[in-house]
C-alpha cells in the first residue's frame, strides 16, 4: 500500500498536508472512502468530518463545511468553504451556533430562511463531532 | 526678526507633517505585508477551482448552466473595486478614470457596482445608475464580503437585471507597480488550460452537480482575489506617497533650515554694524 497525499485548502490558506493512508470524506450521497491508488473522482461535499489516518494508524480529524474533493492515484485535494482541525475548533462557539440555529428551527421566525440556518446547523454539528464534543 | 520667527514656524509645522506622514507610512507597510500574505494564501484554492473549472466547462452540456451561458448582452454592469480612503497617490483616481472610460465607451446602457467608499464618493453625484454599493470594504477585505458580494453579482446576473458583469480593480504587482484593469466575470468564461491531462473522472453525484458546485465558488474566490490585490495596490500605492511626501518635507525642511540661517545671519550683521557705527559716533564726540 503506497500513500496518499491529502491537502486541504479554503480560500484563506491551507489548513492541511501530510501523507496518509487513507481518508474519509462527506460526500453528498454518503461518506466515502479513499485508498492509493483511487480512480480520478470529483465529488460534491456537504458539512461533515474529513477523517484521515496515516501510515501508523493515527486519525486526524477535520471539520468541513461543503466543498469539493478531486481524488487521485497519489493525491487528494479539498477544497473547502471552510475547514478546520479538530484541535483548532471552538468547541464553546460549535455548541453555542448549534443551540441558535436549533432554536431558529424549532420556533421559525418570520423571513427565516430555512435551508441557511439548516446549513448552520450542519457546520456545527460538523464542528462538534470532529472535536468530539458530542 | 518676524520674518526669522515665521520661518521657524514653518519649520516646526512641516517637521510635525512629517511625522503624521512617516507614521502613515509604516502603517501602510504593515497593512501591505499582511495584504501580501493573505493574497498569496488564496492562491492555491484559487488555482485549483481555475483548474477545474477550466476542465469542466468545456464539456457541451455545461454551456446550458446560466452562469455559463452568454447570451445577447443589453446592459453592462461594471463593478468598481476602490479605495476606501484618499492619500494613496493617484490610485483612486486611475481607477476611477478606468471605470469612466468602461462606462462611455459602452453603447448599451451600463450600471455600476462600486466597493470602496472612494468610488461610491464620486459616482454618487453623477447620472449612472449604481445597482449596489459597499461603502466600506475595510483594511482587510474578509471572506464573507466577498461571498455576499459574489452572491449579489450572481443574483442580479441570473435574475437578468444585467447581461454580462466586469471588475474593474487594480492587479498588484509590488508596491511599487499596480495595474488598473477590466476583466470579465460573468458569465464565466471557461479558463484555457494548456495541456491539460484528459483524464475520465467519475463525479459524485454528478458532471453537472459538480460544476453547478464549482461555478459559484469560481466567483468568490474571484471577487475575493479581486478585493485583495485591489486592497494590496492600495497599500502598496499609500505607503509609496506617504514615503514620497516624508521626503519631500525634508527637502523643504532642509530649505527652509537654509534661508531661516541666512535670515538670522543677516540681522546678527544688522545688529553688529549698528553697534559699530554707534561706537564710531561716541568716538567722534569724545
Amino acid at each position: 500500500m503506497g500513500t496518499l497525499r491529502l491537502e486541504v485548502f479554503t480560500p484563506q490558506r491551507r489548513v492541511f498536508c501530510a501523507a496518509v493512508a487513507s481518508v474519509i470524506a462527506p460526500g453528498l450521497e454518503g461518506y466515502l472512502g479513499i485508498l492509493p491508488r483511487h480512480a480520478p473522482l470529483l465529488a460534491v461535499l456537504k458539512a461533515g468530518v474529513v477523517y484521515c489516518r496515516d501510515a501508523e494508524g493515527k486519525t486526524e480529524r477535520l471539520a468541513v463545511s461543503g466543498g469539493i474533493l478531486e481524488a487521485g492515484p497519489v493525491k487528494v485535494i479539498i477544497l473547502a468553504d471552510e475547514a478546520e482541525l479538530a484541535g483548532e475548533i471552538d468547541v464553546e462557539r460549535a455548541r453555542r451556533a448549534k443551540e441558535r440555529a436549533e432554536k431558529r428551527l424549532r420556533e421559525r421566525p418570520a423571513g427565516l430562511d430555512l435551508a441557511r440556518a439548516e446549513a448552520a446547523l450542519q457546520r456545527s454539528l460538523a464542528r462538534l463531532k470532529a472535536a468530539r464534543a458530542i | 526678526m518676524s520674518a526669522i520667527r515665521e520661518i521657524k514656524r514653518r519649520i516646526k509645522l512641516i517637521k510635525n507633517i512629517q511625522h503624521v506622514t512617516g507614521a502613515m507610512k509604516m502603517v501602510a507597510s504593515a497593512k501591505l505585508r499582511r495584504a501580501q500574505s493573505r493574497l498569496y494564501a488564496a492562491r492555491p484554492y484559487a488555482q485549483k477551482i481555475v483548474e477545474l473549472v477550466g476542465r469542466l466547462a468545456l464539456a457541451p452540456e455545461a454551456q446550458s448552466l446560466p452562469l455559463l451561458a452568454s447570451r445577447e448582452v443589453k446592459k453592462k454592469a461594471y463593478v468598481l473595486i476602490a479605495g476606501d480612503r484618499g492619500l494613496a497617490g493617484a490610485y483612486n483616481s486611475h481607477l476611477i478614470h478606468l471605470a469612466e472610460q468602461c462606462l462611455r465607451r459602452e453603447e448599451q446602457p451600463v450600471a455600476l457596482v462600486v466597493a470602496g467608499r472612494k468610488g461610491w464618493q464620486y459616482f454618487r453625484r453623477r447620472s449612472v445608475e449604481i445597482l449596489k454599493s459597499y461603502a466600506e470594504i475595510g483594511d482587510e477585505p474578509d471572506l464573507s464580503l466577498a461571498r455576499e458580494l459574489a452572491r449579489q453579482l450572481m443574483a442580479i446576473f441570473l435574475e437578468g437585471q444585467v447581461d454580462e458583469v466586469n471588475l474593474v480593480y487594480a492587479r498588484f504587482h509590488s508596491a511599487l507597480r499596480y495595474d488598473p484593469l477590466v476583466e470579465r466575470l460573468l458569465p464565466i468564461q471557461a479558463p484555457s488550460l494548456e495541456g491539460s491531462d484528459s483524464l475520465d473522472y467519475l463525479y459524485e453525484p454528478g458532471p453537472m452537480a459538480v460544476l453547478e458546485t464549482i461555478l459559484p465558488r469560481y466567483c468568490e474566490i474571484r471577487v475575493y482575489q479581486a478585493l485583495l490585490e485591489a486592497k494590496a495596490s492600495e497599500h502598496g500605492a499609500r505607503m509609496i506617497a506617504m514615503e514620497s511626501a516624508t521626503k519631500n518635507s525634508s527637502e523643504m525642511i532642509e530649505q527652509l533650515t537654509l534661508s531661516y540661517n541666512k535670515a538670522r545671519q543677516n540681522a546678527i550683521t544688522t545688529e553688529l554694524l549698528e553697534v559699530a557705527t554707534g561706537a564710531e559716533a561716541l568716538k567722534d564726540q569724545g
